[in-house]
């Protein structure tokens, strides 16, 4: 028989904990169902000792069980005593496996344990930490069988099996070879998704014999065994017929099914396909279905304050009252500057009625979307951001109007209330191409990358219609400046926008050419075949175009375009291209100008192509996605680790860069340093959006970093790392004349005083953006090895080292 | 692009130290005292301030180096102008005294000037020669796992020795406890390493063995390679063991290769390191000499 209660509250992390507290707080009948035998387990899963943080400050707590900044075991402690006191009606092991709303309005919810439930209303807060996915095999739950391992040192002498490919088998299969017999169970026969670091230490232990490895192999049953030495055994399907294998244990890491399909199976709707997108919600947290809520990660809000707020708010919305959310002030005080200011409601109606743009968007979003960005309201004659400048936040024109003042042109274009820019940075990842100057009575709104993005991948109106005015804008800007929208007109609706994996052939060389491309997003190579080889020409960033010579004269490609790194380009119909050659003269020349230095390099290059096979090299290094990489010279670097030593110095003392790590070709060595990439995986996932990118590019981590090691995880270049602030130094002249503390370039006192409780953060190199002389690693080298160069000198750079 | 010290802003300070050398021939050729060139003239007394200004700038480049925050130009361009106006110094030194010489502090402190700028010369050297080598002996590993993976065929080896026979895997034990790398400065520099005498060991135990087994003892010459050895093995030894031997040495091979190679990027390393701790202590000396004579000058005169 199904237990009935008004409200079920699906999942215990901060936002369920803090809605079921609530409910129990004011009587109401409720259940919290959780998978697990503890509460919140995202935040039991973090490391031992993790300091938690609260961020976003200026946010106010409205919870019934308290959070404050701390470690993670006094947190945990502390949910655990009030749900206790509380008396929340929790029950563990209950993992939902599905809700179905019935015609009458009731919710039935089954677990995957058999219990049933009956709710009025449900709160889903699972978080996006998925379910592990399991073996999917006979035995997959055996005990010895396991999905996690918290510490690879507290198994010892034993034969464990692990199965998976990715990441995190291949650190537990190694961390676990130390003093266990490991056999890796892949079902490739490569190990391509992992990072490159991995992927080699994996190959290189399986060559040595310290791993043994099953390729192209998938379990097919895993049985306890009860006589034998060994309390298990794992049945393989190989190319080669069956296997066995006795073991001890079996440690599966297969990666986490994303919650989606499970909420979409609830009858929820997701705005695309888009892995980034949230369900819609209501500013009551409502989904489109009536009666079932969302809070929390799930909905789009990664912060533990943000979840527990919404917990408490939900409850009050369920039984009918009125609260202001927890936002509200804030939201107050950034409208506060806007002339006629009446409630927060008519303010975002105003921006949603005046930035058409934005009318796509759901309230709740729309409040989302405000609380992230900043009204700005120049005076007249500002400069709002400049050519050049390396920021990427996104404008929408509420009042007034801007000038846009193009290089070269005496004329600005003007756009006017209700239009927007800064699109162009946002999508292509590089430097502003125009200043935008504010005009008069301007109200602006500034929306960061990460909201804009969100955004962008949630609602499919919005995405089309930036993409629209992008391709009018980039080809009017590259290619026509003086030309009217009515002359480009029939050329964009030409043009197509098509995305290339890197290594993907953009046109290939002898091919015909009918069509030209404007790289809007990543970098192309430029490549001819000579002598059977393919030798490397030049590099195209996002912004340039290729594939002109094959409309200006010569019908054939002469050369062949690949892209360095997952690219996007405009392509624009070759026939419509040559109508606007015929209608704009100047641009024809202009052209021809491009094509001859453009041709002269390249005959350059061909006689030169060891530089080709550098600029290949490079872009092997993932180069083509950066904006500012450190390259040494080996041929110069006299291994002084002077370079490390400024860095740890002038960065809190630990060094942001491995001088020896990274590969090295024809004396050019790539250390492992931050290339401040255009489009920054490490802000892929930042929960506090503490990823920023400075005004001249430097990628760098604020101080509101959490400590989560997302950015560490997801940086493909292993050059962030989470550490905690180290003791001072005495000064230069007191170590040198009283030999006091540790010198310069030396470890800190005693790394080991108050480890604990002392928050950790991730740390990178910011290219020394606080530093008057600039990058302190190339400033320090005595010798002149190391540089720091932009992809754009690449060819040059090829040239200079024959 | 890269530059190196000698070439740092189109060898700027090359000119300049030209430049320095030049006016101070030519004052010294016009200048003509009575009775000869000395350290008392007017000309001594302004190219002794020049010299002596000099070596306390370039006694500054070990703070400069170490000033890591600072604004104040670039390492590598205080480092080209170190060497291009540190060997102008010769030839400043030596027309303060008009080559004067003699066996007091005065000349002790030329001397002591002389000898850092000698080391010196030595260092650009080094620095000039040795990255590269450094680079090709690599050949793109580092030496961190270059050393993990000699512990590793350590192991490997210490393994298969045991499912060898006993008297082996004390032997392979015992290479490993004499394989030593690093070491003292001497060591260092002469980039040995024990991996020699371990495979040597080798060979005696496998000859050992072999006349355990009652076969001929094997007719070791001297310099035999270990492929040899091998295809001796192949010849006399029949027993499955055979092929684990073969693969022991292949091991121990290897180790060697690898051993060689980090004691050889550990010698690079030290040369490049090693002509601070001359050039470095001297001019700490030279200051101390430099100071004496500039105070006896001026007290004894
Ligand atoms: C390593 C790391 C460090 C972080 N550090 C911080 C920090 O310092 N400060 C901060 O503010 N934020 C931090 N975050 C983010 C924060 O943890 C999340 O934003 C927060 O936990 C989200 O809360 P939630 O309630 O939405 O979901 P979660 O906390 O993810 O909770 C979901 C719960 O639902 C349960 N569940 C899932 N599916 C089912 C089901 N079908 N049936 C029943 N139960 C289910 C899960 O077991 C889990 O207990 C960090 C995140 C990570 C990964
Ligand atoms: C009297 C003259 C000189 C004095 C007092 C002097 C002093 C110094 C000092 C104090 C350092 C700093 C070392 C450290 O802190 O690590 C140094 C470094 C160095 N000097 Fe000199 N020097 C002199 C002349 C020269 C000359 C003539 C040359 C070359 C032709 C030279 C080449 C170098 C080099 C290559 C370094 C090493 C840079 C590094 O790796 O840090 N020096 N010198
Ligand atoms: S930290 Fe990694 S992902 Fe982020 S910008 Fe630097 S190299 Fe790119
Ligand atoms: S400072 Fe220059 S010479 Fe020294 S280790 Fe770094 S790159 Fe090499």
């Amino acid at each position: 028989m199904a237990e009935r209660f008004r409200i079920a509250i699906v999942g215990s992390g901060p936002g369920g904990l803090s809605a079921a507290a609530r409910a129990a707080e004011r009587g109401e009948s409720h259940v919290l169902l959780e998978a697990e035998p503890h509460l919140s387990n995202t935040i039991y899963r973090y490391q031992k000792g993790k300091y938690v943080m609260d961020e976003p400050g200026i946010l106010p707590l409205r919870s019934p069980i308290p959070f404050v900044a701390g470690l993670r075991e006094t947190i945990l402690e502390a949910w655990d005593e009030s749900s206790a006191r509380l008396k929340v009606n929790v029950r563990h092991r209950h993992e939902v496996k599905s809700i179905q709303r019935r015609a009458d309005g009731v919710f039935d919810l089954a677990c995957t344990n058999g219990a049933k439930f009956e709710a009025q209303a449900v709160v889903l807060g699972i978080g996006l930490q998925g379910n592990l996915r399991k073996l999917g095999v006979a035995g997959e739950d055996l005990p010895f069988v396991q999905y996690q391992l918290d510490d690879p040192d507290a198994y010892e002498g034993e034969t464990i099996v692990v199965v998976g490919a990715g990441d995190a088998a291949i650190e537990n299969a190694l961390a676990l070879a130390k003093q266990n017999n490991v056999v890796l169970i892949n079902r490739k026969d490569e190990f391509s998704r992992a990072k490159k670091g991995n992927e080699q230490a994996v190959l290189k232990a399986i060559e040595d014999g310290v791993i043994e490895c099953y390729y192209n192999s998938a379990p097919e049953r895993v049985e306890a065994l009860n006589a034998g030495r060994k309390p298990g055994r794992m049945i393989l399907s190989t190319d080669k017929g069956r296997a066995q294998i006795l073991l001890d244990r079996v440690i599966a890491r297969l990666g986490a099914t994303a919650p989606r399909g499970f909420v979409e199976a609830c009858g929820v709707t997701f705005p695309s396909k888009d892995p980034a997108s949230v369900p819609a919600i209501s500013p009551q947290y409502e989904s489109n279905v009536k009666g079932l809520y969302i809070v929390g990660a799930l909905g789009g809000y990664p912060l533990i304050k943000q979840a527990m707020n919404q917990g408490y708010e939900v409850v009050e919305y369920i039984t009918g009252s009125v609260v202001e959310p927890a936002d509200a002030p804030l939201l107050k005080a950034k409208f506060s500057g806007l002339g006629g200011f009446r409630s927060v409601d008519e303010a975002l109606a105003r921006i949603q009625k005046n930035v058409p743009v934005l009318s796509h968007i759901t309230p709740l979003q729309m409040r989302e979307f405000m609380l992230d960005s900043d009204i700005r309201t120049p005076a007249e004659g500002e400069t709002i951001f400049a050519r050049n400048d390396y920021t990427n936040s996104f404008y929408s024109i509420v009042e007034g109007e801007v000038r846009i003042v193009v290089e070269g042109q005496a004329a600005s274009v003007v756009l006017r209330r209700g239009e927007f820019f800064g699109e162009m940075s946002l999508i292509s990842g590089r430097r502003r191409s125009a200043t935008v100057v504010a005009g008069r009575n301007c109200i602006l709104v500034e929306t960061p990358r990460r909201s804009m993005n969100r955004l962008i991948s949630s609602v499919e109106a919005v995405k089309r219609e930036i993409d629209r005015i992008f391709i009018v804008r980039a080809i009017q800007s590259r290619f026509a400046p003086e030309a009217t929208h009515e002359q480009l007109a029939d050329m964009a609706a030409n043009a197509t926008l098509v995305r290339y994996k890197a290594g993907d052939n953009v046109f290939q060389e002898g091919e015909v050419g009918d069509c030209l491309h404007l790289v809007r997003v990543g970098s192309l190579t430029i490549s001819r075949n000579i002598g059977g080889k393919d030798v490397v020409l030049t590099y195209v960033a996002a912004g340039n175009y290729v594939g002109e010579m094959a409309l200006l004269g010569e019908s054939r490609r002469s050369a062949t375009a690949r892209a360095a790194i997952a690219t996007e380009t405009i392509r624009l119909d070759g026939d419509a291209f040559k109508r606007l050659l015929a209608k704009i003269p100047v641009l024809k020349l202009r052209l021809q100008k491009e094509y001859r230095q453009r041709t002269a390099a390249n005959l350059a290059m061909q006689s030169a192509p060891e530089g080709g096979d550098i600029i290949s090299f490079l872009m092997a290094q993932g180069a083509g996605e950066a904006t500012d990489i450190l390259l040494i010279d080996e041929s110069l670097c006299v291994r002084c680790d002077n370079c490390e030593k400024a860095c740890a110095e002038t960065h809190g003392g630990t060094s942001r860069l491995d001088r020896e790590a990274g590969p090295t070709f024809a004396n050019v060595h790539v250390p492992t340093s931050c290339r401040h990439c255009e489009h920054p995986h490490c802000m892929k996932d930042c929960p506090p959006d503490a990823l920023r990118r400075a005004p001249n590019g430097e990628v760098f981590i604020a101080d509101n970093c959490i400590g989560c090691g997302n950015c560490e995880r997801n940086c493909p270049y292993g050059v962030i790392h989470m550490a905690s602030k180290p003791p001072k130094k005495p000064g230069l002249l007191q170590w040198l004349l009283f030999g006091r503390g540790p010198g310069p370039g030396e470890a800190p006192y005693d790394a080991g005083i108050k480890k604990d409780g002392q928050a950790k953060k991730a740390v990178k190199c910011d290219m020394c953006k606080d530093q008057a002389g600039g990058a302190a690693c190339v400033r320090a080298c005595p010798t002149g090895a190391a540089i720091r160069i932009s992809p754009e000198e690449f060819p040059a750079y090829a040239q200079s080292r024959r | 692009m890269h530059e190196s010290i000698l070439t740092h802003a189109r060898s700027r300070y090359l000119w300049v130290a030209l430049a320095l050398c030049l006016v101070s021939i030519g004052l010294y050729v016009w200048h003509d005292p009575d009775p000869v060139p000395n350290g008392g003239t007017w000309l001594g007394y302004t190219l002794g301030t020049i010299g002596a200004l000099l070596i306390m700038w370039l006694l500054l480049f070990g703070v400069r180096k170490r000033s890591y925050s600072t604004s104040l130009g670039s390492t590598r361009g205080w480092l080209s102008a170190h060497i291009y106006l540190g060997t102008a110094l010769i030839l400043v030194a030596l027309l303060h005294c008009g080559f004067q010489f003699g066996w007091n502090v005065h000349t002790l402190a030329l001397v002591l000037m002389l000898l850092v700028i000698f080391s010196g010369f030595f260092g650009v050297y080094v620095y000039l020669r040795y990255p590269a080598l450094m680079t090709r002996n690599r050949e793109n590993a580092t030496r961190d796992a270059m050393l993990e993976e000699i512990a590793e065929i350590d192991q490997n080896a210490l393994a298969l020795a045991d499912g060898i026979a006993p008297e082996i895997h004390a032997v392979v034990l015992r290479s490993i406890e004499n394989t030593r790398l690093g070491g003292g400065v001497w060591t260092q520099l002469r980039a040995r390493d024990g991996s020699d005498i371990a495979i040597a060991r080798i060979r005696d135990a496998i000859a050992q063995r072999n006349t355990q087994l009652g076969a001929k003892p094997a007719p070791l010459k001297a310099g035999q390679t270990i492929i040899a050895m091998v295809d001796f093995l192949a010849d006399q030894a029949d027993d499955k063991q055979t092929e684990a031997l073969r693969r022991l040495i292949d091991m121990l091979s290897r180790k060697r290769s690898l051993a060689t190679r980090v004691a050889r990027d550990i010698q690079y390393q030290a040369i490049m390191e090693i002509w601070l701790y001359v050039h470095v202590p001297l001019s700490i000396t030279l200051l101390a000499a430099l100071l004496t004579h500039i105070l006896s000058v001026f007290f004894y005169w």
